[in-house]
């Protein structure tokens, strides 16, 4: 019950997050942290995902109806989404078994590194693509994911790293 | 059957995932088309409120400049309605009637923008006001300095602005010394400067060069300004066209005014029947 309020809260808090504060950072005029998408990595692991798939979807929808971005923010959050747990059996050698147990923090520094960078990189360009909706531009799409995912992915270690528990 | 069963058994997942993505896709194809009702905006109530109370809080922050652009705005227009009186006197001297009870032709309504974006290849603003203060689709929206774009959608108490931002927008415009007219577009790349193409390849353009909207749509009304040439392509080049700095800063928006043509259905009317 503790743990469902939880999310709730955490999908609400990114969701504003994001809306109030991250959407007007705009460094140099275009790049923008894209921090919502930590909700895909902090979700708790479990054989059923319709929930996660339906979460996700939902939290980049909101974001798209914030932005005015059609349905660019629902699509790249849902495809990361569903490309999460393959991901996970590759990089961490998890086994259904293993599901309860799994916490992203309690990993080895290294494979959270690698496993945040893909799927932040994956959602950027595709989101990044999708914004501009044409073949032209490419360069531009590149920089704008390179720059963005940088400015993400510090922004999540940082917090990780303040927010992270004694051990 | 059984193997029916068995295949949506194994692919749940997947085929969840890809019911949720096409959905996805439909509303992104749909954002992009103009004439298509849209669910996914944020002028919606939620939304809309939302960006009501943010705006109103940031607000405070941005009054000075704000109302430094409104004095000069006045100032302009009280310089104008000067020399329009100037104007006036000399034409009765002329004995010449003139019948200022014809019907008015725009209306302006005045509104606030609450959220405002200008890094996308596809940009559109939020405004206060909606169909409770006769706002619809496809209506000009101005400030003091110029264009700024034109409603797309709207709910009861907000409405969403295409801006001229945005790789859709296609606007009339001409050179203010001359009747020469093109059209107002923008590649995506620099949101101070907007592309005008289709320019007759005869006309003389000199850097500085004002750029007004041409109101040969029903949508803008002629003569409002939009900005001035910085760099034209001559020779015998193939591209035509020129780059115009705009004069309002699009990252830089307050107040605004909406236009209102009472005329728009009479002239829809007359251009369909001429087909």
């Amino acid at each position: 019950m503790t743990r469902s309020l939880y999310l709730i809260f955490l999908f609400f808090f990114y969701l504003f997050l994001q809306v109030i504060i991250l959407n007007k950072i705009l460094l140099f005029g275009y790049v923008n942290p894209y921090l919502y998408i930590s909700f895909v990595f902090f979700y708790p692991l479990k054989k059923n995902r319709f929930l996660f798939l339906f979460l996700s979807f939902l939290l980049g929808l909101c974001i798209d109806f914030f932005s005015d971005t059609g349905g660019i923010h629902a699509f790249s959050t849902l495809f990361i989404a569903y490309i999460r747990l393959p991901l996970i059996h590759f990089l961490f050698k998890k086994t259904p078994i293993d599901y309860t147990l799994f916490k992203l923090e309690l990993e080895q520094v290294g494979q959270i590194f690698n496993f945040v960078v893909t799927l932040t990189l994956i959602h950027h360009l595709l989101l990044f693509s999708f914004t501009n909706f044409s073949y032209q531009n490419f360069d531009r799409v590149l920089i704008n994911t390179i720059f963005s995912s940088i400015l993400t992915l510090l922004l999540f270690f940082l917090v990780s790293y303040i927010f992270r528990k004694k051990r | 059957m059984q193997q029916i069963i068995y295949f949506i058994e194994k692919y749940k997942h997947f085929l969840f995932f890809l019911l949720l993505a096409f959905f996805a896709m439909f509303l992104i194809i749909n954002n992009h088309s103009f004439h298509k009702s849209k669910f996914v905006n944020s002028a919606n109530e939620i939304t809309g409120g939302f960006y009501q109370k943010t705006s109103e809080i940031s607000d405070y922050l941005h009054l000075k400049k704000q109302n430094t652009a409104l004095t000069n705005e006045n100032i302009n227009l009280k310089n104008h309605i000067e020399k329009l009186r100037v104007n006036l006197h000399s034409t009765r001297e002329k004995s010449i009637i003139i019948s200022t009870d014809t019907k008015r032709k725009y209306q302006y309504i005045d509104a606030k923008i609450i959220k405002n974006e200008y890094h996308k290849a596809f940009n559109f603003l939020t405004i206060n006001k909606g169909k409770k203060d006769s706002v619809t689709p496809e209506m000009a929206v101005i400030n003091g300095k110029g264009i700024i774009g034109m409603t797309d959608a709207s709910t009861n108490n907000y409405a969403r602005v295409q801006s001229i931002l945005n790789k859709n927008s296609k606007i009339n415009a001409r050179l203010k010394n001359s009747y020469y007219f093109g059209t107002l577009i923008w590649n995506g790349e620099n949101y101070n400067t907007v592309q005008l193409i289709d320019i007759p390849r005869q006309v003389k353009i000199k850097l500085g060069d004002t750029i007004v909207t041409g109101g040969k749509s029903t949508i803008f009304p002629g003569g409002i300004l939009i900005g001035k040439v910085i760099k034209t392509h001559l020779g015998t080049t193939a591209i035509n066209s020129i780059d115009i700095e705009l004069f309002n800063d699009m990252s830089n928006l307050g107040n605004i005014y909406i236009v209102k043509n009472f005329q728009k259905e009479e002239i829809k009317s007359l251009e369909n029947k001429q087909k």
